[in-house]
């Protein structure tokens, strides 16, 4: 019997136990192999549990189980590292017919899993205030200078009010749920702060700023971007925001290297 | 069965490793960083499946660290698949190499078991059967493994539910023949020993004689569940989520009183009690170790 007939047989309990398989006592093997079926199949389910709290809470631990279930029969994960076990759950989300009357619920996903890659990424020394005024008066062109973001640093948009939506599931603030106009559009950084995961809401064109720099691009450009994709956009703000948040960590000029 | 040449001498480290000493040891969970750093209980050492801390930053190699600074580390796999029939991941290698730089712990250990198949993983381990053909395979993965890092890596005896109709080896022969080939240690799971016993009809004193037992370097200890399988017979399900049972204490106090003191880990991966809850019953695992004497 070779494994992937055994691993067939593991994702898929309608098949019948492989040949070749027994039990001491000529008990039927497949009560057995049942064991691993469980194993598989609860354990990733459990995994994505962890990931996606809050997902879990908007339906329910019935429904999510029952949801991750057919996801980890057809996207077992492909790495042994099942902290980002996870990464494919929000697309699979968006197209899971049972959860079509909640259309922010892939948003959620996306949002918790900018948070478990937040957490996990990098360390890196953050800039700061005089890194920024070192930077600036040894520039030649502002415009092109390159600000990195810190390894943690995720931008999440999203068309529904996901970003408010999990606040309120964060410290019992349930009660403002009843007021929450979940049409409304809503982006937000996500970042580690020394050990912990922070995330703050964003407006759209700030969130924009952040992803054009997350895109390598230079600050004119960047600024341009945001200022298209929101009028109201002001950079001095933004940039006051992400220093004081922690987001920023070095400036590259235009040739590439550190000032 | 009778021994076959051995393909390799047993491996000396490139570099020295601490030994892990002849203690009780905890699983290090993330909910018990902050106690373990507070509180610095008397502890032998502590485990970390390796896995779990292969990312790049933030809080789990940080606390990893700082707990490493003060204890001695056994670095548990649980992702290999030496017992895959597909050659072993070069990347997850590299990533291994990556954390035993970084963390230098005293012991790598992994299972005789798969985990993984045509580009997925299933996250279980998985039994395989006992040949000829698999005795090859696994030597070469152990070999290629152990070449990689450097280092001997210790191979822990899983716990079983399924018989294969092609396996021609015993278990525990078949332990002691990669362990004659390859230099590889052991890592004694007694609760193993004694699920895998009771889900085959077998003796686990009988079991535990048959091994080589000079190669043991750690020895685990954990809970079970109990079930039952078709025909209604004992099945045991090796989960980590309760206290040790009598059946596997029993089974460590006859190895310790013939092997003397050994590095003994308490396992728990799931219902994770509070630190002072594990520290009790690590101290029953010192109390036995006490008594058959100092490492």
């Amino acid at each position: 019997m070779s494994q992937a007939s055994f691993v067939t047989a593991l994702l898929d309990p309608t098949l019948p136990c492989p040949a070749g398989l027994s039990a001491w006592n000529g008990s039927d093997p497949m009560r057995r192999l049942a064991v691993h079926r469980n194993n598989v199949v609860v354990s990733l389910i459990d995994a994505l549990a962890d990931t996606f709290p809050v997902t879990q809470q908007l339906v329910g631990e019935d429904f999510f189980r029952a949801m991750a279930r057919t996801f980890v029969r057809r996207s077992p994960p492909a790495s042994p590292v099942m902290a980002f076990y996870g990464e494919a759950l929000p697309d699979f989300i968006a197209g899971f017919g049972p959860a079509r009357s909640l259309p922010y619920l892939a948003d959620m996903a996306r949002l918790e899993m900018a948070r478990v890659r937040a957490c996990h990424a990098a360390d890196a020394p953050v800039m700061t205030h005089a890194d920024i005024y070192l930077a600036l008066s040894s520039a030649h062109h502002l415009g092109e200078m390159q600000i990195v973001c810190q390894p943690s640093v995720q931008v999440v948009h999203a068309p529904h009010a996901v970003v408010s939506l999990w606040a309120a599931h964060q410290d019992a603030l349930l009660d403002q749920l009843a007021t929450l106009d979940m049409a409304q559009p809503e982006s937000a950084l996500v970042l580690r702060q020394a050990l912990d995961v922070v995330v703050l809401p964003m407006s759209h064109g700030a969130a924009q700023f952040t992803q054009a720099l997350l895109a390598q691009q230079g600050l004119a450009l960047a600024t341009a971007h945001a200022v298209a994709a929101d009028p109201h956009f002001d950079l001095t703000t933004t940039f006051r925001l992400l220093l004081a948040q922690g987001a920023l960590s070095t400036v590259l000029h235009h040739s590439g290297s550190p000032p | 069965m009778t021994p076959l040449t051995p393909t390799m001498a047993p491996l000396t480290p490139a570099t020295p490793h601490a030994p892990l000493p002849a203690r009780a040891g905890l699983g290090l969970k993330p909910q018990h960083f902050k106690d373990v750093l507070t509180q610095c209980p008397d502890i032998g050492f502590f485990e970390v499946h390796a896995e779990n801390h292969m990312v790049a930053g933030g809080p789990l190699p940080h606390f990893l660290a700082r707990i490493r600074e003060r204890y001695p580390l056994s670095l548990h796999g649980v992702g290999l698949s030496i017992g895959g029939e597909a050659p072993l991941d070069e990347a997850h290698l590299q990533r291994l190499s990556d954390l035993i730089e970084r963390c230098e712990p005293a012991v790598f250990s992994e299972h005789l078991a798969w985990s993984s198949h045509g580009g997925q993983f299933l996250n279980d381990l998985l039994p395989l059967p006992y040949n000829g053909d698999t005795l090859h395979r696994v030597c070469r993965h152990i070999d290629h493994v152990q070449s990689r890092l450097q280092r001997q890596i210790l191979l822990e005896n899983p716990a079983t539910y399924l018989a294969f109709a092609s396996s021609t080896f015993s278990e525990a022969d078949f332990l002691g023949e990669v362990v004659l080939r390859t230099g590889c240690g052991l890592l004694l799971d007694l609760n193993n020993v004694h699920v895998s016993c009771t889900n085959h009809g077998l003796d686990a004193d009988a079991y535990i004689d048959a091994l080589p037992l000079q190669a043991v370097g750690e020895v685990h200890l954990a809970g079970h569940a109990l079930d039952e399988d078709a025909a209604g017979a004992l099945l045991l399900i090796d989960h980590h989520g309760s206290p040790v049972d009598e059946a596997v204490w029993r089974l460590y106090e006859r190895l310790v009183a013939r092997l003397g003191p050994l590095p003994t880990l308490l396992e728990r991966d799931n219902d994770v009690p509070s630190l002072s809850t594990l520290l009790t019953e690590a101290s029953r695992a010192e109390r036995t170790l006490a008594r058959w004497g100092t490492a």
